[in-house]
């Protein structure tokens, strides 16, 4: 079945899209790229599409909420919002402007990468990856304090030139 | 379109992931330091939201996770195993984030009915499985307190492994060539870490498993009874 998205539903996605996240609300969901498509249904029918940043995240129901409340309030009396899982989100999906805030908020954003998948699992302290600058005075000399930080998304380091500690949206 | 799920597979992967999130949870306010308290939440609740999506392809969720008794799980046994210290929590974790690892990755390339997850997931793996040859590392080669638990661990667990590589139903996905792949990992990870590779048996006599079909071991229906009293005495209650 071919589908093209209409004024309408761009409309409506970005209204949708201008929800911001419920755990880093300086992020809108447009800009978090967990917003996948929205489908009219019928006069006041629409279905949302959306997908979570990691499996297990418990701030997707807090968004799928959001989102119907939203519509509602635009005249949408029949919201449906579906969690969908391919293509799976990456880190990649936050828009620059999403990294930009990150930034400005005192997160490290995470590092586009040239392929997709899997991060490859290299043993030993030496990454391909190139270093995170730290978000508060932008020396790249940070080091890895925990994989895993406030939430699965992020990574804990510190910075060793002004020694604050600070999250790094990890990249996935 | 539509592909039909087999329940066995979906139980038998969902379950892995719900039981080895409980253990994992169970560390809650026991971790050795703060970002090791946080490191294992964070994986538990990964686990937790693939046990989720696989379950619900089973059937209902809550109802599998909270009503059914002992033998009706399908985890492996190696993922009901107590925590134990910090190590043996590690040695765990090594073993069964490598095979699941590899097991997610060779899903996400089929076009079967956990491609979708499976490529979501293997991601989020990729995380646990460094997570766990990083402290590998570390502890294997660090003190000789370190060494001596980490082998022990390491040791204790080996014959738990082999039931990884059994056939399941409705799993589509090369499991020789994957216990191949694992063995050559686990081995790599553990001369580096200066550790002994077990050389007891992982299947046959000695070994253990049957965790597919329904046996566990002694420390899971404590664990079970656990997970499950507070749904079995209020049930339908909600937050």
């Amino acid at each position: 079945m071919v589908t093209t998205t209409t004024a309408l539903e761009s409309a409506l996605l970005e209204i949708a899209g201008s929800v911001p996240d419920p755990e880093l609300p300086v992020l809108t969901l447009q800009e978090l790229g967990v917003l996948r498509a929205v489908h009219v249904r019928g006069a006041e029918s629409v279905e949302v599409e959306l997908t979570p940043t990691y499996t297990g995240c418990p701030a997707i129901e807090a968004m799928s909420l959001d989102i119907e409340r939203v519509l509602h309030a635009h005249g949408m009396r029949d919201v449906t919002v579906r969690t969908v899982l391919r293509p799976a989100w990456s880190t990649d999906d936050i828009t620059a402007e999403g990294r930009r805030k990150l930034r400005e908020f005192g997160i490290a954003p995470p590092r586009v990468r040239e392929a997709s998948g899997p991060v490859p699992v290299s043993l030993g302290p030496t990454r391909t990856l190139e270093p995170v600058p730290c978000p508060h005075c932008g020396s790249t000399d940070t080091e890895l304090l925990s994989r895993f930080s406030s939430t699965a998304c992020k990574a804990l380091r510190r910075c060793l030139a002004c020694r604050e500690p600070f999250d790094h949206f990890k990249e996935l | 379109m539509t592909t039909t799920v087999s329940a066995t597979a979906a139980l038998a992967l969902g379950d892995d992931a719900l039981v080895l999130s409980h253990r994992l949870g169970e560390w809650a306010g026991h971790a050795p330091v703060l970002e090791e308290e946080v490191a294992l939440a964070n994986i538990a609740l990964d686990l937790l939201g693939q046990a989720r999506v696989l379950l619900s392809t089973a059937g209902d969720e809550d109802e599998l996770a909270y009503l059914r008794e002992e033998r009706a799980f399908r985890n492996l046994q190696l993922v009901e195993q107590p925590n134990g210290d910090f190590a043996h929590t590690i040695a765990r974790q090594l073993y069964f984030s490598t095979y699941q690892h590899l097991l997610y990755a060779g899903l996400a390339a089929t076009d079967g009915p956990f491609a979708d997850l499976a490529a979501k997931a293997v991601k989020e793996v990729a995380y646990h499985r460094d997570h766990a040859e990083q402290w590998t590392l570390r502890l294997g080669d660090g003190t000789e307190t370190g060494h001596e638990r980490m082998q022990r661990a390491c040791t204790a667990l080996w014959r738990f492994t082999g039931e990884m590589f059994q056939p399941v139903d409705g799993l589509d996905v090369d499991l020789a060539g994957m216990e191949t792949a694992w063995l050559e990992s686990v081995r790599a990870v553990l001369h580096r870490a200066t550790l002994t590779v077990p050389e007891g048996p992982r299947t046959g006599a000695w070994s253990a498993g049957a965790g597919r079909q329904g046996v566990h071991t002694e420390s899971f229906g404590r664990m079970l009874a656990e997970m499950q009293h507070l749904h079995r005495s209020h049930p339908g209650a909600s937050w």
